[in-house]
């Protein structure tokens, strides 16, 4: 019998504590999506296209109505926190399609055969969306620069208009994952994914006050995530804009919806290959 | 915000606690003793989805330091049985420890002894060789200060030092699975899985992934499991083969013993032939042929 020349795996790679181990892990994860978004943007500049259209195309036309009541901000202001909400949707609804193409090609077997924390496959997916998002906000700012709606400038607001945006992102990426580990397949995925948009995107108060809507259809918009990051944002970004809920209220919200979702995703992740 | 930093903390605080209360656990495990003359042991493994029995009271003994081969046609059970044994699945009834270490009740210290390399190409197309080692190294709790010296060694053992820094889609068919080799050694396992290692390679690439294979056995001593439906893979690699048939062992033993047992000039054909009533080469779901024919068609 041979003399093993390569030396065995050291016992003290397991001795590092579990939270820096779930950090480790989750960065790692976050990194490689990264890396792989920023090595084909294709997707994130088509997805730019989106709020392009609704502001300049709807925007301009819905300001001239002048049948929704906007309060002192101008119509155009107004849907411009909620677009920037509605393009978040958009990307990160359909994120659970990638996670059932890396189940096809064994990618998430490969991972959940690792020692690594399941809660990091969530999180690491859950930031990398936040950063998807994260370039969109910029592209709206762009926008609304170019169309002159007033924008409140100070880096403070801005800083919680990255991070609502960023959350957000992650709850809506992390109920698409949940979606995914239930379905488990791209062609089931798409139909539901389409059902689902369609009330998370017209129940909310992006386009629309709360106040205009009828009772029943405002208790929907309530418990809808994006009505809480619409309501955050459009206190946050425009000149004029008010929060109606409060910023601790929206963002609390919004966290507690987000803890809920990935504990749910990381126990579901496993099931995905079986 | 400030309230949602306090959340993510207590999230974060959370999820630490309960993976501390699993390594307690974990912990009153009686340690694994280095005389445990098995590598992989599984004690009446059973596993059923719905009315179907895919794995049927599985009674397996691999000893430490041989490539063992699970044999047998598309949906003979060799993939669930996998999948169980690399903690993937939980069985529906029976037991099995892999590495001294039982895989319902610790399993991730099945986890960190275990290297895998699935049936589908699966390392990361977007990604270089050297970023897909690095997610590894990372995932496994490797120091930082050993990630970069480690992956260098894994890929120069596997022949791809050269292609460490291209991205993996361009590729051939062997060098992905010479990275999945190197990928699944980082860590230095005890016990290696490998799921139809060779399916849709070519000749050459196939001899090139078995060298690989062989070599890294030799120098590590480690127990490698594989479950092929190829004849001449089972002949080059295997130390020993169980032959399995609906989910059942028909037949274990070393390759000449089992060829022995069946006639002089019997071939591993006729041995499969010869315990399971068939050809390996019918069979198979609808699923498995389309799994395959997708490897197929990635490889070109």
């Amino acid at each position: 019998m041979t003399s093993a020349r390569l030396d065995a795996q050291p016992a003290a790679w397991a001795e590092s504590s579990a939270l820096v181990g779930l950090f480790t892990q989750t960065a790692a994860i976050a990194e490689v999506e990264l890396k792989k978004v920023l090595r084909d943007p294709t997707e994130l500049l088509t997805r730019a296209v989106q709020p392009v259209l609704w502001l300049v195309v709807f925007g301009q036309v819905f300001s001239r109505v002048r049948g929704i009541p906007t309060g002192n901000v101008s119509y155009l202001a107004f849907m411009t926190p909620g677009i920037l909400a509605q393009s978040v949707l958009f990307a990160a609804i359909f994120y659970g399609i990638a996670i059932i193409w890396e189940r096809d090609l064994g990618i998430v077997h490969k991972l959940l055969v690792s020692p690594a924390n399941r809660a990091s496959f969530v999180l690491g997916k859950a930031i990398s969306a936040g950063f998807r998002g994260s370039i969109q906000t910029v592209i709206i700012y762009l926008i609304a620069l170019a169309l002159g709606i007033g924008m409140r400038w100070n880096p403070l607001n801005i800083a919680g208009v990255f991070f609502g945006v960023a959350l957000g992102s992650a709850i809506f990426a992390t109920f698409s994952l949940i979606i995914a580990c239930i379905v488990k397949s791209r062609e089931r995925f798409m139909g539901i994914g389409q059902l689902m948009t369609m009330p998370l995107f017209f129940a909310n108060n992006a386009i629309y006050p709360l106040s205009l809507m009828p009772g029943w259809l405002r208790a929907i918009a309530l418990i809808n995530p994006l009505t809480y990051l619409v309501d955050a944002l459009r206190g946050l970004m425009i000149q004029g804009g008010e929060s109606i809920h409060s910023l601790p209220a929206d963002f609390g919200v919004m966290a507690v919806i987000f803890i809920i979702l990935a504990t749910i995703a990381s126990r579901l992740y496993p099931t995905l290959v079986r | 915000m400030l309230s949602f930093a306090i959340y993510e903390i207590l999230a974060i605080a959370g999820r630490g606690a309960q993976t501390n209360a699993l390594h307690l656990i974990e912990l009153m495990e009686p340690t694994p003793q280095t005389s445990e003359p098995y590598a992989i042991k599984t004690d009446e493994l059973t596993r059923k989805f719905g009315e179907m029995i895919a794995v049927d009271a599985l009674n397996l003994r691999i000893s430490s330091g041989k490539i063992f081969g699970l044999l047998g046609p598309n949906g003979a059970g060799k993939s669930t049985t996998i999948k169980m044994l690399t903690t993937l699945l939980e069985p529906t009834s029976g037991s099995a420890t892999v590495a001294g270490f039982d895989i319902v009740r610790a399993p991730s210290q099945v986890r960190r002894h275990i290297g895998y390399v699935p049936q589908l190409l699966s390392a990361d197309g977007g990604l270089t060789g050297f970023e897909n080692l690095m997610l590894s190294a990372k995932l496994y709790g490797m120091p930082r200060t050993e990630r970069k010296g480690r992956i260098a060694e894994a890929l120069d053992f596997m022949g791809l030092t050269e292609s460490g820094k291209r991205l993996v889609k361009t590729y051939s068919g062997g060098m992905i699975r010479r990275l999945e080799l190197a990928q699944a050694m980082l860590h230095r396992p005890t016990v290696m899985f490998l799921d139809e290692p060779t399916i849709g390679l070519d000749p050459v690439a196939r001899h090139a992934v078995w060298d690989r294979l062989e070599d890294l056995q030799q120098e590590s001593q480690m127990t490698v499991l594989i479950t092929t439906h190829d004849m001449d893979e089972a002949d080059e690699l295997c130390d020993e083969l169980a032959i399995l048939h609906q989910g059942k062992v028909a037949a274990v033993g070393e390759p000449d013993a089992l060829k022995a047992s069946v006639g002089p000039d019997a071939t591993l054909d006729d041995v499969f032939a010869h315990f399971s009533g068939g050809s390996i080469q019918e069979g198979g779901s609808y699923r498995d042929v389309r799994q395959a024919r997708r490897t197929a068609s990635r490889l070109g």
